[in-house]
């Protein structure tokens, strides 16, 4: 087998078990549906990881499957694009959602939909794939909006609840925003560049860096700002930037395996790979980079505001994500890009790991997803435990921890970048590292520590705060029903029980890379030449990159250096600062949180209404569109169109017939008079030619 | 040897006659007494009409640019008119579109329709005949009586077995289509006159003064530009779409439109191409009007039908923006919307149709949750309804996507508000399916539905597969235009205006 066949194989094999699943899951037994997809991902697996191994050893490839069509001198072509940084894409996506397949079996044990879910996330691996493994907008444009499909079909896979299939809704178009700049900026590409396959238009794109267009008036922009700024508006909508950032909280309505796989290790990173893949153009505008590191800076800092207020497990999580999804963006516009991809790839285990570790105590809670019901879960989950532990430490940027390396590579290099923004982007991740710390400890303390809140808790008020936002077209006499649904939870004299190996393995296998990737692919990404041909930094213009490795090789010598060195940082006692905080106000003195909510109701209530971020687009892009619409419709068409034109002209019409009819009266002299007129007419007429 | 006796066979004539003659025969053997052999006869006679299309892909000359498969008879020589007919890469896959479609439509009627089976029957085989005429016929005179004469069909397809507001509806229908096209035959009159000839090659070469161009261009933009339709001369669509019943929806969708946007690319455009640069602007913004407003009252349509009729002109306005921007990329994704579009815009009104043989209401507020008791039906209808959103892997992508792009260098502006089909293409279609499919069982009517059958399944099978298939692999459609296309805009970039005067 040659190794474009492997290659194919490799996004094939997923799709051909989401098929097969997909069409006849009604013929197949159940246990077809997982065997065959997790088939399908685990071979995938282990090609994406034997390809690996040829990247190491450089192997690279180019190369077009198929035309996909022609038109005059423009080609588009499938075809895909290995190097170490695809080829770690495909490892990263297919052992997380290997995982996320193994820990379906018992998360969706009891759902109807059994194979239908599986089906789903397999097509899902297979857009992801396609998407990751694109040597041209085109493909890349195709997974990207796949994915999104699937985001779709996944955020609302219980179809009955009102506020999924909102949230799922609201997904789509939120990230048809994002696509609507991208594929402008495809556009762009194809317009000036020429082509839309990644090698020619990255090589052609120095000698277009002066290139100045007009779009507006006289004010010239730069080709690279205008397509690099488009192309990143996709970027915003699929990585969930701010403003683009409000599908990403309510996708939680999704089942918690793809929130892990879709909605925190996968698919929300795909626009920070992209920008990535994009280095070439990136670089050569400075100002897009400042938009993409203030975009990313605002995101990182305000949405971990957010994660400190939320109650539901899942929602903490997400908005933990966000901010993460930020600190990679800010490291983009730091032109860190390797620095980025290092964040996504540490961020994918323990996010999973987080998200996984949130569905096995939402499986122990019987699908309660309040952490205010929650505590001492530590004594019921123990694996679930000790996993979300270290999920929440790497996540927080604890030394030696996978997370520890890349935030705090992020971070440096934010410090040393120069370009404008970057001192706001500063402040915000290094205030961010204490928002996080917080709400990840908030978040475990509450759930795995103090008493257990359920046995005395109110079932009737429970959970769903965050749920109800005024969700505008949700169906009131749905509300009942989805009540129903939701009210699980544990009695007061029930005990939570740890679920089967299925879960807890996939956390374990997780929770070992969140330990220990960041150690292992610090030197090789960071500093080694692991991305050398493929992610391009301009030193000049961008040196930030430059002097990291300088300082790392100056101070740090080593991963571990670099931990021990870790320990005296500032991003370290700001992250201790927090987890005592959170120790302290919620283990300690539980007291305090409630009354600085009673003083500072005014800044609680900006941060429950999500900065207002909602009801805007809700009233106004919402509403607006649909406002117009019918303005359009009964005043344009029925009005103006068919009124006064339309049955205007017929009316008109019916009128003069009416007058004509009068005329033919069917009196003899009333025609013979006529003609006498029109005889005396035609004979003053003819008199007067001639 | 093989290949000179299938060439030398009249493909085209039997294209338009083999339905017609069928339609005849349904008309003299069927009746509603014997209404199984009625419905059988319909489906033989419209599978063999679709069978003689296949040739004219499978023996199309890809390298050549012009007419193919002509056939060249005397008419009536005391007006030099002729029985000809040919088709180029553009005609040809339309060819294949209509015979394809009337089999989808005859099947859709299966059982549906219980009173005057044959004459339903009849009316769209011999309309498919007629269409096809319309595609083919290369004698103006052959082209406007193929033309007229598809008229009376609807006409009866939706005055006999429409909706309650069915005469409204007809009347309108057909006013608007006959206004529009009294001043094509006069344009043609007026050609007639300049050449002597109803010759279309004979057009093509005729040198034209500006001015008479212009009016030329007018009389053909009257007659296509209600047949698209443009805004705003839309108006007679949704309310035809909203009375006809299923199969008069399909062809009206799927190939009447057309009918329209390849006349542009057929008379108005190459006969007075000076005049087409001149209209350009105007029918570029014309055709954005019909994006982003049609879409906007997409939006709030709470009957299904007219939501996709009004969807139907939005993605209309797709193929004129195409058609003016004078690039390859944008013609050729222009006439690849048009064939997407028949399967997509097929493929959903059979969607309502399934719904409607159930429930009786066209009505989005009478459905909810349809998945729980149709979740076969709601795979299909969710994939139709991305496909209507432009998804990428769908055939919806991929003509949007050519004239997007080619829009983009054309003008950043034009190809700005184009895409913003992007959010509102989604925003009417899936929110028209989350009230409709999602959810929980709204009503016992809802709850009383049960899922596709056999036919119903292998109908929206078929379509679904033509979907995807050329969403993944869409270059067997352009490959077949390439030639076609590229003389397209060489004759478009030649002025017509005589060297000496005006």
């Amino acid at each position: 087998m040659t190794i474009k066949q492997i290659l194919m194989l490799i996004p094939v094999l997923p799709l051909l078990a989401a098929a097969i699943v997909g069409i006849f899951r009604n013929f197949l037994p159940r246990w077809a549906g997982h065997v065959l997809t997790i088939a399908g991902v685990g071979a995938a697996f282990v090609l994406a990881v034997y390809i690996f191994n040829q990247t190491l050893s450089g192997f690279t490839l180019n190369e077009a499957i198929y035309t996909w069509l022609d038109s005059g001198d423009v080609h588009f072509e499938v075809g895909f694009l290995i190097d170490n940084l695809s080829a770690m894409m495909m490892v990263v996506v297919t052992f997380v959602s290997l995982m996320v397949h193994i820990y379906t079996i018992g998360y969706m044990a009891e759902d109807p939909g059994y194979s239908r879910f599986f089906s789903y996330i397999s097509l899902f691996t297979f857009s992801m794939l396609m998407l990751v493994m694109s040597n041209n907008f085109m493909q890349l444009f195709f997974g990207w909006e796949a994915v999104g499909l699937v985001s779709y079909l996944l955020i609302g896979f219980w179809f009955t609840r009102p506020t999924a299939i909102y949230a799922n809704l609201k997904a789509f178009l939120v990230n048809r925003v994002g696509d609507f700049g991208f594929l402008l900026g495809i556009g762009m590409v194809l317009y000036y560049f020429g082509s839309l396959d990644y090698a020619t238009v990255f090589q052609r794109a120095p000698g277009l860096a002066e290139t100045q267009i007009n779009l507006l008036g006289s004010c010239n922009w730069s080709l690279m700002t205008v397509t690099c700024l488009l192309l990143f508006v996709g970027a915003m909508g699929k990585s969930a930037q701010v403003p683009l950032h409000v599908w990403l909280p309510d996708s939680m309505e999704g089942p918690t395996p793809i929130s892990a796989l879709i909605h925190a290790a996968t698919m929300v990173t795909a626009g920070i790979f992209m920008v990535a893949r994009m280095s070439p153009l990136y670089e050569l505008s400075t100002t897009a980079l400042s938009t993409v590191m203030v975009i990313g800076a605002i995101t990182a800092l305000f949405m971990g505001f957010l994660g400190i207020i939320q109650n539901d497990i899942k929602r903490v999580v997400a908005y933990s994500t966000l901010s993460q999804l930020g600190y990679m963006t800010v490291a983009l516009g730091a032109s860190a890009y390797s620095v980025a991809i290092f964040h996504l790839m540490t961020h994918a285990f323990f996010k999973a790991l987080l998200f996984l570790g949130a569905g096995s105590v939402i499986m122990g809670m019987h699908h309660d997803q309040d952490i205010r019901n929650m505590g001492n879960l530590k004594k019921y989950l123990p694996i679930t435990w000790i996993t979300s532990l270290i999920g929440s430490l790497a996540l927080i940027g604890t030394p030696f921890f996978a997370g520890f390396y890349s935030k705090d590579s992020i971070i440096e290099a934010v410090e040393l970048s120069h370009i404008p923004g970057s001192g706001f982007a500063y402040f915000a991740v290094i205030v961010g590292v204490f928002v996080t710390a917080f709400y990840s400890f908030r978040l475990y303390f509450l759930v795995f520590h103090g008493e257990e809140k359920w046995r005395h808790a109110k079932h009737d008020d429970h959970a769903h705060a965050a749920h109800s936002d005024a969700h505008a077209d949700a169906h009131h006499d749905d509300d009942h029903a989805h009540d129903e649904e939701h009210h699980h939870g544990l009695g007061p004299n029930d005990n939570p029980h740890e679920p089967g190996w299925v879960v807890t393995l996939p956390l374990v296998l997780l929770a070992i890379p969140s330990l220990v990737i960041g150690y292992i692919a610090l030197e090789p990404m960071l500093y080694g030449d692991f991305f050398k041909n493929v992610i391009f930094v301009n030193p000049e213009a961008h040196p930030a990159m430059e002097h990291l490795a300088h300082h790392y090789h100056e101070f740090m010598h080593s991963p571990a250096g670099m931990a021990i060195h870790g320990f005296t940082s500032l991003p370290f006692f700001l992250a201790a600062s927090g987890v005592l905080l959170s120790w302290f106000f919620y283990m300690k003195r539980p007291d305090i949180p409630a009354a600085i909510k009673a003083r500072c109701s005014v800044i609680y209530n900006i941060l429950e209404n999500k900065y207002g971020f909602d009801s805007f687009n809700e009233k106004f892009f919402a509403g607006g569109s649909r406002c117009l619409g019918s303005l359009l419709w009964k005043f344009g068409d029925i009005t103006l169109i068919d009124g006064a034109m339309v049955n205007g002209t017929a009316n008109t019409m019916g009128k003069i017939a009416a007058k004509m009819r009068n005329l033919q009266s069917g009196l003899i002299y009333h025609y013979a008079f006529a003609m006498i007129i029109g005889v005396f007419l035609l004979m003053t007429f003819f008199i007067k030619i001639n | 040897m093989m290949q000179a006796d299938l060439t030398s066979i009249s493909w085209l004539s039997l294209a338009i006659w083999l339905p017609v003659l069928s339609g005849v025969l349904v008309l003299l053997l069927g009746g509603d007494h014997k209404a199984t052999l009625t419905r059988w006869l319909a489906l033989a006679g419209s599978l063999v009409s679709f069978l003689v299309t296949l040739p004219l892909y499978t023996l199309f000359d890809v390298q050549d640019g012009f007419f193919q498969f002509e056939e060249l008879l005397p008419w009536v020589p005391a007006f030099n008119m002729h029985y000809h007919l040919g088709v180029d890469g553009f005609s040809m896959p339309l060819v294949l579109l209509t015979s394809f479609t009337t089999v989808i439509v005859v099947l859709a009627g299966w059982e549906v329709i219980t009173k005057h089976i044959a004459q339903y029957m009849a009316a769209f085989l011999i309309m498919s005949g007629i269409m096809i005429g319309v595609f083919t016929a290369l004698d103006a005179i052959l082209y406007y009586v193929f033309w007229e004469a598809m008229l009376i069909p609807m006409f009866l397809v939706i005055g006999i077995w429409g909706g309650p507001n069915r005469v409204y509806a007809t009347i309108k229908f057909f006013l608007y289509t006959l206004l529009g096209s009294l001043l094509m035959l006069v344009a043609f009159i007026y050609l007639y006159h300049q050449t002597g000839s109803f010759e279309l090659a004979d057009y093509y070469l005729l040198p034209l003064s500006m001015q008479a161009q212009i009016y030329i261009f007018i009389a053909f933009f009257m007659a296509f530009a209600v047949k698209i339709p443009m805004w705003p001369v839309h108006t007679w669509l949704p309310d035809a779409h909203v009375e006809a019943p299923t199969g008069g929806s399909v062809v009206l969708a799927a190939i009447a439109l057309k009918l329209g946007g390849y006349s542009f690319l057929r008379f108005a455009m190459p006969i007075a191409p000076d005049a087409a640069h001149y209209f350009s602007t105007a029918m570029i913004v014309l055709s954005l009007i019909a994006v982003v407003y049609i879409a906007l009252v997409a939006l709030v349509q709470k009957d299904m039908k007219k939501l996709i009729a009004y969807s139907s002109i939005s993605h209309m306005g797709f193929v004129t923006l195409g058609f003016f921007m004078f690039s390859q990329l944008a013609l050729e994704g222009a006439v690849v919307q048009m064939i997407s579009h028949g399967f997509i815009s097929s493929a959903m009104f059979l969607s309502v149709g399934v719904l409607y043989d159930r429930v009786h209401s066209r009505e989005i507020s009478a459905y909810g949750g349809v998945v729980n008791k149709m979740p076969v039906f709601a795979a299909f209808a969710v994939l139709f309804a991305m496909a209507n959103s432009g998804l990428p892997g769908t055939s919806g992508f991929v003509g949007e996507f050519m004239v997007i792009l080619a829009a983009v260098k054309f003008n950043f502006w034009v190809a700005f508000f184009a895409a913003t089909t992007l959010i509102f293409g989604a925003a009417y279609t899936l929110w028209m399916t989350k009230r409709v499919f999602f959810g929980n069982v709204t009503n016992h009517h809802v709850a009383e539905l049960s899922d596709l059958n056999k036919r119903e399944f292998l109908i929206l099978g078929i379509l679904a597969l033509l979907v995807i298939g050329f969403g993944v692999y869409p270059q067997p459609l352009t490959e077949v235009m390439q030639a076609t296309s590229a003389e397209f805009l060489k004759h478009m970039a030649i002025s017509k205006l005589p060297v000496t005067g005006y």
